[in-house]
């Protein structure tokens, strides 16, 4: 113990390193902060670090060359010692690390933390949510298969959207006139050197300015931010009834980091490494790309939009909501900080909770896009062939050979894209299914001119009988009775 | 530092801010020599190099009248480590013996690539549902036009067409 000792006190008697950091890590804290509801900061920095320190891992093999990459991804799944696994960390460490700094975003938000003298901080961690879902994207495009491949040309399509400058904002973010080599490159950088290293100058300047502000105290309702008088009451509650960071509030954030890195490590041993996909090669075409979690909210937007207000949207709705992220701390700086008293704020919190995870759930399902491959590989239920006529199997069959079911589902198979066809003969006359049919609407192509007339017979006289036994077909409006008064 | 107080000091005072003004200045130019470069070197890809060719898709009886038939080719403007995505898919109609229709496999609404069902004549796109009639019109969905097409030219019984760049809204193949 005592060469320790002496080793330790040579060492700090030229490095002086332990008076600079002792009180840092032993400074007054109010009792109040020591809480579970303060951990996630440090878990989302925990994070970061676990995939630094697994992103130098990967990059000893990985090769960001788009000839290459996706050998070298199957050479690390499958090849390279424990390389399956770093990839499975890094792969479910990024998505622990936008889960568990969206908490941390939302309990700084519910607790008042931005509000006076921590608007700065609050600025500082909105850009550090920005670069971090930066590095979800382009980690998303290195992972170089079917989905990062087409997941860039969403992007391009997005940038080419631009008014003027269109395309060249496109023709800058693939490095070239097409996704290929020198796009690959370009995210490489973005993700491995530039983003990084905004990153960690930024976490920097956000723990200097917590250090500096001191931690936010635990609001209570009807204790009002004033800005002549905050920062006095604060020293005071500190002084009076501070603990010191470590270890007394340390010590939640130490638990809480070591479970989510072991939570992390589970996964990964669990579900292993995500991906490669689909070898991106882009004419290999029957694909459906789709993206990580963090960006299906994003996909929904995209298809449930209006087409007209689409460009609009896409290019005004993002910069939008970053800027009200930004001003959130400058249009509510002082006042009540706590939840319980703050109505406008919870229900925000809750209505754009449910909004992202609805259309997130939505972006799983896919409602809207067709099933490619229905018309050829889901049966017809068999109740609606029994005892059908002729005419009306041969409309059954022509559903199918035209992909009808590709957009209209039947028994619950099929895609959802159009309404489904059980029970149509119930909404629709013939006369309307004939229109409907040669004619389209309503996000249905026109078959007028692919669908022989006797084709056009046999669907419609197939789908009359699509309805259940005891509903009455549709009537024409003109003949059905007057409702007697 | 100067230990001779004797000095005018209009005279060091006047050297001294010469001296910090002159590092100031050769910074700047050090900053601009080296800034205006970098910024090049990032936004040349913007640069309009002629990103388009002609290019051989093939000869015209491999495209048989009245059908729509897949197609491929190298991109004219490819570095060695593209690779696989180097390759481009296109969709070929024969409209007659002598007119074609050459389509972009990416839907105009978010440039996933659509697909050919002969049996209903329509492109269908896999990610939003975009759907095309046989002449790439736009059919339904919410592609805000009809798909891209390439200039096509025949030459000696060759089909070519000009091409090079990813079609957007913004710029065409």
């Amino acid at each position: 113990m005592s060469v320790i000792r002496s080793v330790s006190q040579w060492l700090e008697e030229r490095a002086g390193l332990g008076a600079v950091v002792r009180p840092v890590m032993e400074h007054q804290v109010p009792r109040s902060s020591a809480s579970w509801w303060y951990v996630f900061g440090s878990a989302t920095l925990t994070l970061f670090v676990m995939q630094i320190a697994t992103g130098i891992c990967l990059a000893l093999v990985y090769l960001p060359s788009a000839d290459t990459a996706y050998d070298s991804l199957l050479y690390l799944n499958y090849v390279a010692p424990l390389g399956w696994f770093l990839r499975a960390v890094h792969f479910w460490g990024s998505n622990a690390m936008v889960a568990v700094m969206t908490l941390h975003l939302i309990q700084v938000f519910l607790f008042g933390a931005h509000k006076y003298p921590r608007e700065m901080t609050w600025v500082v961690g909105v850009f550090l949510f920005l670069c971090t879902l930066g590095m979800a994207f382009t980690g998303q495009v290195l992972r170089w298969d079917q989905d990062a491949y087409w997941g860039l040309g969403i992007a391009a399509s997005i940038a080419g959207r631009s008014p003027i400058i269109g395309e060249s904002v496109v023709q800058i973010l693939l490095g070239g006139p097409i996704i290929a080599g020198r796009t690959l490159t370009r995210f490489f950088a973005v993700h491995v050197f530039i983003v990084p290293g905004l990153l960690i100058a930024l976490v920097g300047l956000h723990l200097f300015l917590v250090l500096r502000l001191g931690i936010n105290e635990w609001p209570m309702p009807g204790r009002l931010v004033d800005r002549r008088t905050y920062r006095q009451r604060y020293e005071e509650e500190v002084h009076k009834d501070g603990v010191p960071f470590f270890p007394d509030a340390a010590r939640k954030d130490m638990v809480a980091a070591g479970v989510v890195i072991i939570v992390v490590v589970l996964l990964a041993v669990i579900f292993g490494p995500f991906g490669p996909g689909g070898v991106p090669d882009p004419t290999i075409i029957d694909t459906a790309p789709k993206p990580d979690f963090y960006f299906l909210a994003l996909y929904a937007v995209f298809a449930l939009l209006p087409p007209w207000t689409e460009t609009t949207l896409l290019l005004l709705g993002p910069p939008l909501a970053i800027l009200v992220l930004f001003l959130v701390p400058f249009i509510a700086g002082t006042g009540e900080k706590s939840w319980k008293r703050r109505p406008v704020a919870v229900l925000s919190v809750i209505l754009i909770v449910l909004i992202v995870t609805t259309l997130a759930g939505l972006g799983v399902i896919v409602p809207w896009s067709p099933h490619m491959e229905a018309w050829s590989a889901t049966p017809t239920p068999v109740q609606y062939l029994r005892g059908r006529t002729p005419l009306q199997l041969q409309g059954a069959l022509v559903i199918q050979n035209k992909q009808c079911r590709n957009c209209h589902s039947l028994g619950g198979e099929g895609g959802k894209r159009g309404p489904a066809l059980d029970g149509v003969a119930t909404r629709l006359t013939s006369d309307q299914l004939v229109r409907q049919v040669l004619q389209g609407g309503g996000n249905m192509p026109a078959y007028g001119k692919n669908l022989a007339p006797a084709e056009v017979n046999a669907v419609v006289a197939f789908m009359e009988t699509l309805r259940p036994a005891n509903e009455a077909p549709a009537r024409p409006a003109a003949k059905v009775p007057p409702v007697s008064r | 530092m100067c230990p001779n107080q004797e000095r005018p000091s209009e005279y060091s005072s006047s050297r001294r801010g010469f001296l910090f003004k002159l590092g100031l200045a050769l910074n700047a130019l050090g900053a601009i020599l080296v800034g205006i470069p970098v910024v090049g070197y990032i936004l040349a890809p913007a640069r309009r190099f002629s990103s388009q060719s002609w290019i051989k898709l093939g000869g015209v009886d491999s495209f048989p009248v009245g059908q729509t038939r897949f197609a491929q080719y190298e991109n004219p403007f490819r570095v060695q480590w593209d690779g696989d995505a180097a390759k481009v898919a296109c969709w070929v109609r024969r409209v007659d013996a002598q007119r074609f229709q050459v389509f972009a496999v990416n839907c105009a609404h978010l440039g996933c690539p659509v697909r050919w069902f002969p049996q209903s004549k329509l492109f269908m796109c896999p990610c939003h549902g975009g759907v095309y009639y046989e002449d790439g019109s736009r059919a339904s969905g919410p592609p805000p036009r009809g798909l891209f097409q390439y200039e096509y030219e025949i030459r000696e019984g060759q089909l070519w067409v000009r091409g090079g760049q990813l079609p957007t809204l913004a710029g065409q193949v």
